[in-house]
């Protein structure tokens, strides 16, 4: 047994959600937005592992392939849809994606 | 009182009409002009026969019989039980007959009169429908189901004055209007009653309303007949609300033969008549029937002197001789208001079936100062409306003299009477006799006044116009002589065979055949001095109206003018009314209704237009809001304990 302890996963898995939300709310390309929810997605698949290895339990690992198997499915579908906008609009910035609204 | 006999064919009177509306409503246009002029006066017809058959009954029976048939309970609410029951007494005998034959006749005139006109089968269909409800009046055994004929009545009075409504609806409205304000007196003096019959359950049938009659306090019973007198001014066109029979002229005129003349008008008469157990009791209320009959009678006949529309000169004398009826019975003699009805119904129907053929010969035109010498064109028509006019005024021999004496004797000597009620009856029985001479002088006489090119075209009607001329006219001149006066001939078979429904005409005062006769004389004098004076003005002098008009003018521009009345009614009344009803449309409708509507409406939008502005369409800041709240919602969690 390893003697990292599992906070220093807790604490880095933290820092990786914190980073992916902010780049969410606060980059425009829509490229970026979407690898950071990548990333936000990840931090959590780390919180699921590492607290599998903790608790000596393989349920955590399984949630994790779902979670790797929806994320492939959302990049397609994104990327998709971020093509199709970009077809559309000739543009990747969020601020002018914005017709949905009054 | 015998208890009546139960049989079960009445409702086939009412029927008959009934079915005539619903073939013209759903058949009529499909089965032609033809059809609908067989099966409409047909059903009357029918109605009629059967009128007749259930007389032959009643007269089988012992005098104070009555017919009666319960046709199903109608309303049951506490000690409310109505019936849709029918009776025929002697009083609705006679209200039967003249309805349904008068009616029939009017109808075989119709088909004649009509023919052309482009909306003939919803004429027919109106006027069964009137026939229908005038049978369930006169025929109902309470008074709920009298009122239901009397409101049905009303309507189709409306719907056939305003049967021309392309070209003038304005009339109708005013009869509609004028008659709401009379029926809602009929209705609060039928509330009272029904409130004041004490316990148990009440059917409102007269039989039940004669029997308790006596239970109610005099102050009641006497509040109750002047309300149920409202009603019958209203529909029987008597002071204050006469206004509205003059402009139901505007109707076609056999309507205004059946509706306005010889039927419907006289349903106040009937009702009175048929509730007189409950006038008795009320000494106060026949005092103003009886006023307001004499004066009605006295007001209309000035009026009628200075018209020059042949059908409002008509309609004038309609009112007044209604008010003769209301005289008759307000001085307590019954039968003969209900007689005077009868007469009237004759010869007014008569009158007014003349003038349509006038009106027709003439393609129209209604003003008399363009008729004149029509005699020679139109025999026929002239000899009846000669026959209704000696009939009218009460030339000796006819219709008209026997019922109007009997009313002018009965309200010389009735303890009801006064010499005062005499006196305005005699004066309105002068000049009756003035405004139909001049009438039949101005029409029938002299030279012909019409342009060449109508002159033309004035013929004599066709048959089905004709032939109820001549019966009516016949009925006119016979049709008094079931009532001659006591002592003469066979005496009065009329009032003896409505003696036991309406009870003995009141003991005379001042009885003896002196003063009777002379009575009789006085009011055939003035007829005769009508006669004279409408001669030497009309065929003698015809300038001498002109001159008089210009020397007294204004008396003449009073008379001329209707009194003013309409105008008055109009300022007092109508504008009032109308200043308010404008203001709370203006006010009360769009102000507060609509404001609260409206308004509710503009504050939603006002805050909707506030709150959409957090749609900006910014994917970042859903995001960011959904995280706020994620976190609010941790935090809620983490911090509770």
């Amino acid at each position: 047994m390893s003697a990292v302890p599992v906070e220093w996963f807790l604490v880095l898995a933290a820092l990786l959600f914190t980073i992916g939300a902010v780049g969410v709310l606060v980059r425009r390309n829509i490229i970026v937005i979407f690898m950071c929810i990548e990333l936000m997605l990840n931090a959590v698949n780390l919180v699921f592992v590492a607290f599998s290895r903790q608790l000596h339990s393989m349920d955590g690992q399984v949630v994790v392939f779902f979670v790797m198997t929806v994320a492939a499915a959302e990049a397609a579908v994104g990327l998709a849809i971020i093509i199709a906008a970009f077809r559309n609009r000739e543009t990747v910035n969020a601020d002018e994606l914005n017709l949905l609204r009054w | 009182m015998h208890p009546a006999t139960p049989v079960s064919f009445l409702w086939l009177i009412p029927a008959l009409p009934a079915f005539g509306v619903l073939f013209n409503v759903f058949l009529g246009r499909r089965a032609g002009h033809a059809a609908v002029s067989l099966v409409s006066p047909g059903v009357v017809g029918g109605a009629f026969v059967a009128a007749a058959y259930a007389f032959t009954r009643l007269l089988a029976l012992p005098p104070g019989s009555a017919l009666a048939e319960r046709l199903y309970p109608w309303i049951t609410a506490g000690t409310l039980q109505v019936d849709v029951a029918f009776r025929i007494d002697a009083l609705s005998a006679v209200m039967v007959l003249v309805v349904s034959g008068v009616g029939f006749l009017i109808h075989v005139y119709s088909v004649g009169y009509m023919h052309d006109d482009p909306d003939y089968v919803r004429y027919f269909t109106y006027l069964n429908l009137f026939t229908f409800a005038m049978l369930v009046l006169v025929l109902a055994d309470n008074l709920p189901l009298l009122f239901v004929g009397w409101e049905g009545v009303g309507l189709c009075s409306y719907l056939l004055i305003g049967f021309w409504y392309d070209k003038d609806a304005s009339a109708g409205k005013k009869a509609f209007v004028v008659n709401r304000i009379g029926d809602a007196g009929f209705l609060l003096g039928l509330f009272l009653l029904f409130w004041n019959l004490g316990g148990g359950a009440h059917s409102l049938s007269f039989d039940e309303i004669a029997a308790h009659a006596r239970q109610i306090p005099a102050g009641t019973v006497t509040a109750i007949t002047l309300l149920l007198f409202v009603g019958a001014t209203g529909k029987s066109a008597q002071l204050p609300l006469y206004v509205w029979l003059p402009d139901a002229m505007a109707g076609p005129t056999p309507v205004s033969a059946l509706i306005h003349a010889a039927t419907m008008v006289t349903a106040g008469v009937y009702m009175i008549a048929r509730l007189h157990f409950l006038y008795v009791l009320a000494p106060l209320s026949m005092g103003v029937v009886a006023t307001v009959g004499a004066l009605t009678a006295l007001f209309a006949a000035t009026i009628g002197l200075m018209q020059n529309d042949i059908k409002k000169v008509l309609a004038y004398s309609t009112v007044s001789q209604l008010g003769y009826m209301f005289l008759g019975v307000g001085v307590g003699a019954f039968s003969a208001g209900v007689f005077h009805l009868m007469t009237h119904a004759f010869f007014k129907g008569l009158l007014f079936l003349g003038a349509g053929s006038v009106i027709h010969g003439m393609g129209g035109e209604q003003d008399m100062q363009k008729m004149g010498g029509l005699r020679a064109y139109q025999p026929i028509t002239f000899w009846t409306f000669v026959a209704a006019t000696l009939a009218i005024t009460g030339i000796p021999g006819f219709a008209g003299f026997f019922s109007k004496d009997e009313i002018l004797a009965q309200a010389f000597s009735s303890p009801h009477g006064s010499v005062w009620l005499w006196l305005l009856g005699a004066i309105a029985a002068g000049l009756t006799s003035f405004y139909m001479f001049r009438l039949l002088f101005l029409t029938f006489f002299g030279e012909c006044r019409a342009d060449e090119h109508v002159r033309h075209h004035i013929h004599e009607s066709p048959a089905a116009m004709t032939m109820p001329l001549i019966v009516l006219a016949i009925l006119a001149v016979i049709g008094g002589y079931v009532g001659v006066p006591e002592h003469w001939l066979w005496g009065n078979r009329f009032a003896a065979f409505l003696e036991p429904v309406l009870g003995a005409p009141p003991e005379a005062v001042s009885a003896g055949a002196a003063t009777e006769y002379l009575l009789m004389g006085a009011s055939v004098l003035v007829a005769l001095i009508g006669l004279g004076v409408a001669y030497q003005f009309y065929i003698v002098q015809p300038g001498l109206p002109t001159f008089l008009a210009w020397k007294a003018q204004g008396a003449y521009n009073l008379i001329f003018n209707k009194y003013y009345v309409d105008e008055i009614y109009d300022l007092l009344f109508v504008r009032s009314t109308v200043r308010l009803s404008t203001w709370l449309w203006r006010f009360f409708d769009v102000g507060i209704i609509d404001g609260l509507v409206n308004g509710t409406a503009e504050a939603v939008g006002a805050n909707s237009g506030l709150w959409r502005r957090w749609q900006t369409g910014n994917v970042q800041q859903y995001a960011a809001s959904m995280l706020l709240g994620a976190m609010a919602i941790l935090g809620y969690f983490a911090l509770r304990r």
